[in-house]
């Protein structure tokens, strides 16, 4: 039974489809990230000029990593509850495994 | 303005606080009838609800020095505690990409199931119960302090008794109610603190109109431009590197973060609550951000500092000015009660650690029935109360912030390697689990001590051997490196064939608990 899951094409490519997601979807955090404390350290001028009033650019900058965050964990679950758990259902359904 | 009734135990405080005691301690009520097999007292009898374990984890994770302190930071600093609440959310994507799904499926009750499931159970549960519980012990000391003092300045009482207050309450929802009334007091923590924080928030657009320009105007009309300018926190860019990585791997190996995940009945609703806990913990620090700017613009500084000096107070007297003492009893008690939802989770974290991995795993080898499980977890979580009660008088006016910078850096670098590789790569090993382990942690302990934040701020020493105030920087990739080449100087068959059959459980859930 496992050596059949195994093998199944359709469960090589849940686990491809979902390592490859996770992966880019880490990757980006990282970026957002890592990318802002960079931004922090060497590209003060830009985080402090004003685009709005007194509103400086690093205040929707600071805000837009977390919402982004938050966006992200959102695609993610979308893509999981649409196609992700539909493989799953369909490669159990088919291996007859419970 | 300076009429205040903070640090006095009011009325309407005392109101609030019973209420609140008195409904968290029926909830334990409830919750003990439906509290006697392992599955309920660790893991709620995996009842929860993705929304609700969405909220209970953002209760677990949001303290009262994420809303008081962050409040406080960005009242006086401005920009600088924006950059403090980014890094404390950026490791929750993380925990959804890479852990929460798979720690669902493979794992029963802690952290630890998932790295020893198909290792050498002794020696891993071994270790990675050392990790969570030096994780849980450091944070849940700094907690305690952080109650105490807290306590005494918003009502007034001793800080011995503010701890045992808190020590006892905690046992009390742990010991009898588990999971089920941690999981509970957690979630309504998270409604009273988000709504708390929302009604502060809409009482300070209020006064300007609904209109951020207005309030960052008189701002930094009062307090100069460097308010909404990254200012002191970032000056050495590798430090603050190495904090990233300490907050943003560190929440993905908290013990008791990763617990909550065998709450909900499968991966699906594992990922949902993830999805929530950010949504919630990001909408509360961007409350936070305007909560701050709105006590510099209403309350000022020199009130502000002139109450505590870290501006701790800077929420409670905003709630003052604003709302009057009544909105301020609520704010202080919600504060009361975000306090113990962290510590309660934590008991319950170190707890587990303690019975299912230590006794159990180790000592028993596996073998014990449910009461007798449930017995030992019962009286650890009696013995690490008391010992945090100890510990949070003995710690009295000490400098602890540290700690929860160890923590989440022991938390990086012991837990997270560990888990992500037994998880995703099929050559780990026994040994590399332990040695990745034990050098993780011995870095991030070694490294702190050697550093500016304890020897040279704590010991008084004139220079820092170690120049980084974060050791995740080091600890992190050693960890890592070190897991890697022990592994692949020690093969280990047996591991490598479970690994696929592991896949099938954790890509698909079939066999998760």
């Amino acid at each position: 039974m496992k050596e059949k899951i195994l093998k199944s094409p359709e469960f090589r490519a849940i686990v491809r489809s979902k390592n490859a997601i996770s992966i880019f979807l880490t990757v980006v955090e990282l970026f957002i990230y890592f990318g802002f404390i960079l931004l922090l350290a060497y590209g003060k001028e830009l985080l402090n000029q004003k685009i709005y009033g007194p509103i400086t650019a690093g205040i929707p900058i600071g805000i837009g990593v977390i919402v982004l965050s938050w966006i992200l964990t959102g695609i993610y679950v979308t893509w999981a509850n649409k196609s992700y758990d539909d493989n799953v259902a369909k490669v159990r359904e088919k291996l007859g495994g419970e | 303005m300076l009429e205040t009734t903070i640090g006095q135990p009011t009325l309407t405080a005392i109101i609030f606080f019973f209420l609140f005691v008195a409904a968290t301690l029926y909830i334990t009520y409830w919750a003990a009838k439906r509290t006697r097999t392992t599955a309920e007292f660790y893991a709620a009898g995996r009842s929860i609800t993705g929304f609700q374990n969405g909220l209970a984890l953002a209760g677990d994770y949001m303290s009262a020095a994420s809303f008081l302190g962050i409040a406080g930071l960005v009242a006086l600093k401005g920009y600088d505690g924006l950059i403090y609440s980014v890094g404390f959310l950026v490791g929750w994507p993380i925990v959804m990409f890479l852990i929460a799904e798979q720690l669902r499926n493979l794992g029963k009750y802690t952290f630890a199931d998932v790295v020893a499931y198909r290792l050498k159970q002794r020696p891993i549960r071994t270790a990675a119960a050392t990790g969570a519980l030096i994780t849980v012990l450091l944070y849940l000391i700094a907690q305690m302090v952080g109650a105490g003092s807290l306590i005494k300045l918003l009502f007034g009482l001793p800080y011995e008794i503010a701890v045992v207050i808190v020590g006892a309450l905690m046992i009390a929802y742990v010991l009898f109610g588990g999971m089920l009334a941690t999981t509970w007091v957690q979630i309504i923590k998270a409604v009273l603190l988000l709504g708390g924080a929302t009604i502060l928030v809409f009482l300070i657009l209020i006064k300007f109109g609904f209109n951020y320009v207005d309030l960052f105007s008189t701002v930094t009309d009062k307090y100069g431009e460097k308010m909404l300018q990254p200012g002191g926190l970032v000056k050495n860019p590798i430090d603050t590197i190495s904090l990233g990585i300490a907050l943003m791997f560190g929440t993905a190996g908290l013990p008791h973060i990763l617990m909550r995940f065998y709450t909900v009945p499968d991966a699906k609703e594992a990922r949902k609550s993830v999805f929530y806990a950010t949504g919630f913990i990001g909408y509360f620090y961007i409350l936070t951000f305007t909560i701050g700017f709105g006590a510099a613009a209403l309350v000022g500084h020199e009130i502000i500092s002139k109450i505590d000096k870290g501006g701790n107070m800077a929420a409670p007297l905003l709630a003052e000015a604003l709302g009057g003492e009544i909105f301020l009893g609520f704010l202080a008690a919600v504060a009361f009660a975000t306090i113990l939802a962290v510590v309660a989770g934590l008991t319950l974290a170190g707890a587990s650690a303690v019975s299912h991995d230590i006794y159990v795993g180790v000592i028993r080898r596996g073998k014990a029935d449910e009461k007798q499980e449930v017995r030992a977890a019962k009286i650890a979580t009696l013995v690490l109360g008391v010992l945090a009660i100890l510990l949070g008088i003995a710690f009295k006016g000490q400098n602890v912030a540290f700690m929860v910078g160890l923590a989440f850096a022991i938390a990086a670098s012991a837990n997270f390697p560990a888990l992500l590789m037994s998880i995703f790569w099929k050559k780990f090993t026994t040994q590399g689990a332990i040695c990745s382990i034990y050098s993780g942690l011995a870095l991030s302990v070694i490294l702190i001590i050697l550093s500016p934040t304890v020897w040279v701020d704590i010991l008084k020493n004139p220079q820092p051997i170690f120049p980084l105030k974060s050791p995740a920087i080091v600890s992190f990739f050693a960890a890592f490196i070190v897991g890697i080449v022990v592994s692949l100087l020690t093969r280990e068959k047996e591991a490598e064939e479970k690994f696929e059959a592991e896949k099938i459980r954790s890509y698909i859930g079939i066999g998760a608990e």
